[in-house]
This record gives structure tokens, C-alpha cells and sequence, in this order.
């Protein structure tokens, strides 16, 4: 650093700071709370007052009375307990699936010499790049042939390989990280590849699991055009594409509580999810790398 | 040349645990995208009664000739350009805020990054409620602040629909951004701004001459993801304004969608899939080339 910056003098600069520390930095936090809660807040809220308080003027933000009634009717009038479980199987069974797929594949890229593995790793990039809509016209066609429109595998079966890309990179750079004497004290032991792996490394690989899954689980939860084109019985259907179907399926009115309850429902379990494992999900998005 | 057993064991190890994974993708990204290709030389739709007539580049040629194209193709940029940069802009704040220590720190981090981990599809209908003509919260704060005198239609009119679908997207995807740059932020070691400030550098000019220097990598890198996912932006759209008012909103996967699901159109649908794919890696390529340098 040979130029000297000389604009200000130790006593002004002293007072900027302190401008920062005392005064942006708590405006800054105070701002960023309200950006990303305040229009969970008034979801939540919505969903929670009765319809005479949705629709007043000027907007009620409080309300001094609240029903669950909205909820109630969702599951009564909708076949939400099916949204529900249809995306909690898709999502998990997917997850497993690209796990137990991804691993595997991820432990050969990071450890082994594979001809032609820089084009395999530059084509999983790119690949984790492409939006869906790319490739949901070549599916569809695909599913209609194999006639597995309606049924739980067409949409699993995208779901891990979307999932694929970034449990690959996740995963390779946690076995570049391992100690790589472990192995090699392994086989020194005798062990064969096989029990080495699922002996020794797996037990290791368990946080990285955890990390990955997380990640995929929240993808699948959130997919929305694969669900929407694959899928038409309405008690086949996840909760992103019933949610957004809710307005034209309850008769004339915008449903707007019943809505807001059926948002609050399809965020709940991720909402669980940031909370318990906010640190995971940084970690593991900083070392894939991967989509927002 | 004599061939290593030990090695050559190892390429045929290797090669089993990575070719599920391979033919998934091959299957699920190579197979559509290809297909994708071979179809758009073809026309299949309802005039053909869904049976593939091969028509040569008739279907690019269309392309050209079409209005409604070439719009969407005008509003994905706009979409893009502009919520990647504010994204990008808020982003770094957002990332030197969380970077700088204070009590709470863990629960604003947290809190930081749930929009992101929120599906889409249910972001677009909390913030279509939220820019409702009669009862949404937007109108009832800006009537109260007194800066309008009636609610806006906002959903109603192109330039303010435009503005509603990018402010969602913003509040949905600077978080991702943010995780991004804030890694940036922790790998910069702490004594080099002590030494400037020593110096007798002011925050500003350390922020200008340390942090945006050494943060270019991973501003790159969340360019090139955002880039990619806004160009292909469908679930945020399709819900809050289904591309409307009059195709205001109407961005390059909303019409391929509309073609293919709406109007049955396969070999046009399938020409517009190779354009945008075209488009996208070219795209991608630049921003990777030139971040090289």
C-alpha cells in the first residue's frame, strides 16, 4: 500500500466511524429484519384475521379478533392433508435418492484420477445453471410415452437429478477436505474399497449428508413448473402448485385467507428448517456454490 | 506401454460410482435438451394433429416473425438486468452488515436468509396480495404516508406489474446473495484493513480499495447464477400476474410454457427452448471467459 489515502484528518475519521458503528449499522439491522419478516408478518396475520378485517379500509394490521377458520376450511373443503404429504414424500424420497446416488459419484471426482473428469466436473456447472423450463417440454413428451403423468416417480426421478449438480459439488469439496492418510491407513489394514468406504468414510461423511440433503429437500419442496406440468389429479398434487391454484378452485371470491393459511402451511416446514439449521445451509450453499 | 492393474482398477472403480449419477443427468438435461433441438425442425401441433411433419427451420423462421417473441424476450432482459443489479447492490450491504459483529448476529443471519429458502411459487402469492388493488398492504402505506391520493392497480398497469414481479424477486433471491458475498467478506483477512486504517484510510476508502477488489470472485459468481436463474425466471411470474396485463410480464418461459401447454404448439415450443438455451450459455461463457481476466 504505497499511496497514503489523505483525505481526513485521525479526529474525523474517528467520528465516522462512529457514525458507522452508532448509528448505520443499528439502522442497517433494524431494516433488514423488517425487509425480510414484514411480509411473512402480514401473511401470517392475514391468515389469521376473518374476512370482514382482510378486506377493511384502511388495512388492519393487528387484528383484535383472529379464527383459525381458514386453516379449518383448507382442510375440510381441500384435499390438503394429500398437498402435504405428496410434497413431504417427493421431496425426501428424492433426497434420499440423490444421496445415495450423488455420494458415490462425488467420492470418485475427488479422490480418484477419472480420464475426462474435467469436462464431467465443467458440464455439472453449467448443467446446475440451466432453468427448468429448458427442460420440461422433453420431459413431458417422455412422460407421456412411458404414461407416468400422475404418478409419483415422474416427478422423484427429476427431482434427484436436479439435485445431482449440487450434491456432486457439495460433496467433492467436503472429500477434498478429508485427510486423505485415513484411506490409505485403511487399505494398509486391509480393508477392500468397498468396506473402507462404508466403514470408515460413511460415519465421517454423516454432517456433509445432513448438509446436502437440507439443501435438496428444500429445492424438491420448492419445485413449482415440473409439479405443474406432470401433474393434474388434484390429490396428486404439491403444495407450491395447489397453493397457486387456490383462487380459481373456491368459487368467485379471492380467496385470500385461505390463501395466506396455505402459504403459511407450505413455509412452516422450511421456515423449522433456517431456524435449526441456518449454519448448514450457508456452509453448504457457500461450497456448492449453487442456484438462488 | 504396459497398463498399471492398480490403476486401471481405479478408472473402472471410478467409472461405476460416477455413471449413475452421469445417466441420470444424461436422462433427465441431456435426452430433453437434444430432443429439444431435433424437434424444432419439425412441426407438431394441433394442425398436424400432434404428429411430427418435418418443416426444416420453418419454426426459426417464424421466430423472427414473431412479435410476441421478441417482447418476451425484451421483458425477460429488463426482468433480468434490473433485479440482478439491485440484487446485486443490496446484496453487499446486506452481506457488510452481517459481516460486522454485534449481539444477535446468529438470529439476524437466520432471518437474513429465509426469504430465499421459501418456495417461489408461494412468495408470489404473499407478494401479489401485498400489491392488491383494494386491500393490499403496498397502496394502504403509500396512502398513508400521503405520496398517493387513490390505490394503485398495480398488477393492473405494464410498468408498475413489472416493478411488483422484480421487487418480489429481489426480496426473494438477494439473501442467496448475500450467503454468497458474506463468504467473500469472511475470507479477507482482518489485519489488512487495519493496516490502511492505520494508514489513515476512511471506511469508504477502504470498502473502494480493499473489499470490492478481493470480493470481484464471488460477485462473479452469484452474476453468473442469478443471471441465469432471473433469465429463466417462471414460477414468481406465472403466479403473481400469469405474464399479464397484456403480456406486460410476459417473459421468454412463460411463452414457451403458454405454447407448449396452452396452445399444444411442441415444434414451436421446442425452437423456443433452443434459443433461450442458445442464448443462456453464450451468455454464461462470457461472464466465465471474461472473469478469467
Amino acid at each position: 500500500m504505497t499511496s497514503l489515502p489523505n483525505s481526513s484528518s485521525p479526529q474525523a475519521k474517528t467520528k465516522q466511524i462512529n457514525i458507522i458503528k452508532l448509528i448505520i449499522l443499528p439502522l442497517g439491522i433494524i431494516l433488514l429484519v423488517i425487509f425480510c419478516l414484514a411480509p411473512l408478518l402480514w401473511q401470517f396475520l392475514t391468515s389469521l384475521k376473518v374476512n370482514q378485517d382482510i378486506s377493511s379500509l384502511p388495512n388492519i394490521y393487528f387484528p383484535t379478533r383472529y379464527t383459525l377458520d381458514h386453516y379449518i376450511n383448507l382442510f375440510t373443503s381441500r384435499p390438503l392433508v394429500h398437498y402435504i404429504f405428496n410434497s413431504a414424500f417427493v421431496s425426501i424420497a428424492s433426497t434420499l435418492l440423490c444421496l445415495g446416488i450423488g455420494t458415490p459419484a462425488a467420492y470418485a471426482l475427488a479422490r480418484l484420477t477419472l480420464r475426462g473428469e474435467k469436462i464431467i466436473l465443467a458440464g455439472i456447472i453449467i448443467i446446475s445453471l440451466f432453468p427448468f423450463i429448458l427442460i420440461f417440454l422433453g420431459l413431458l413428451e417422455l412422460i407421456q410415452i412411458l404414461k407416468l403423468g400422475n404418478n409419483y416417480i415422474s416427478l422423484i426421478i427429476s427431482y434427484t437429478a436436479i439435485n445431482i449438480p449440487l450434491t456432486l459439488l457439495v460433496m467433492r469439496s467436503f472429500f477434498k477436505q478429508l485427510p486423505r492418510e485415513l484411506e490409505d491407513a485403511a487399505k494398509i489394514d486391509g480393508y477392500s474399497t468397498w468396506q473402507m468406504l462404508i466403514q470408515i468414510l460413511l460415519p465421517l461423511t454423516v454432517p456433509a449428508l445432513v448438509t446436502t440433503g437440507i439443501l435438496t429437500f428444500i429445492f424438491a419442496w420448492n419445485e413449482f413448473i415440473l409439479s405443474l406440468t406432470f401433474i393434474s389429479q388434484e390429490s396428486m398434487k404439491t403444495l407450491p402448485v395447489a397453493a397457486a391454484q387456490l383462487s380459481g378452485s373456491l368459487g368467485k371470491e379471492i380467496p385470500y385467507g385461505a390463501i395466506a393459511a396455505m402459504t403459511v402451511i407450505g413455509t412452516f416446514p422450511l421456515v423449522v428448517l433456517v431456524m435449526f439449521f441456518q449454519g448448514k445451509i450457508v456452509q453448504g450453499l457457500t461450497s456448492g456454490a449453487v442456484k438462488g | 506401454m504396459k497398463t498399471d492393474p492398480i490403476a486401471a482398477q481405479e478408472q473402472r472403480t471410478g467409472w461405476l460410482l460416477v455413471t449413475p449419477a452421469l445417466l441420470l443427468l444424461l436422462l433427465v438435461y441431456g435426452y430433453p435438451i437434444l430432443r429439444s433441438f431435433w424437434l424444432s425442425l419439425f412441426t407438431k401441433n394441433l394442425g398436424t394433429q400432434l404428429q411430427p411433419v418435418f418443416s426444416g427451420l420453418n419454426n426459426y423462421g417464424r421466430m423472427i416473425g414473431d412479435g410476441r417473441f421478441w417482447h418476451s424476450l425484451w421483458n425477460t432482459v429488463i426482468f433480468t438486468s434490473v433485479s440482478v443489479a439491485l440484487e446485486l447492490v443490496l446484496g453487499i450491504a446486506i452481506a457488510l452488515i452481517l459481516n460486522q459483529t454485534f449481539k444477535g448476529r446468529g438470529i439476524v443471519r437466520t432471518i437474513a436468509i429465509l426469504p430465499w429458502a421459501l418456495p417461489t411459487a408461494l412468495i408470489g402469492l404473499v407478494w401479489a396480495w401485498m400489491f392488491n388493488d383494494q386491500f393490499g398492504v403496498w397502496n394502504d402505506i403509500l396512502l398513508r404516508l400521503g405520496i398517493i391520493q387513490d390505490g394503485i392497480n398495480w398488477l393492473g398497469y405494464p410498468t408498475t406489474a413489472m416493478i411488483a414481479v422484480i421487487a418480489a424477486d429481489v426480496w426473494k433471491t438477494t439473501p442467496f446473495i448475500s450467503i454468497l458475498l458474506l463468504a467473500g467478506l469472511q475470507s479477507i483477512p482482518q489485519d489488512l484493513y487495519e493496516a490502511y486504517a492505520l494508514d489513515g484510510a476512511t471506511p469508504w476508502q477502504s470498502f473502494k480499495h480493499i473489499t470490492l477488489p478481493l470480493l470481484t470472485p464471488q460477485i462473479l459468481i452469484s452474476l453468473l447464477f442469478r443471471f441465469a436463474q432471473a433469465f429463466g425466471v417462471f414460477d414468481l411470474i406465472k403466479v403473481m400476474t400469469g405474464g399479464g396485463p397484456g403480456g406486460a410480464t410476459e417473459v421468454v418461459s412463460l411463452y414457451i410454457y403458454t405454447t407448449v401447454m396452452d396452445y399444444l404448439d411442441f415444434g414451436y415450443g421446442a425452437a423456443l427452448v433452443v434459443v433461450t438455451f442458445l442464448i443462456l450459455l453464450t451468455t454464461v461463457v462470457i461472464i466465465a471467459l471474461s472473469s478469467r481476466n
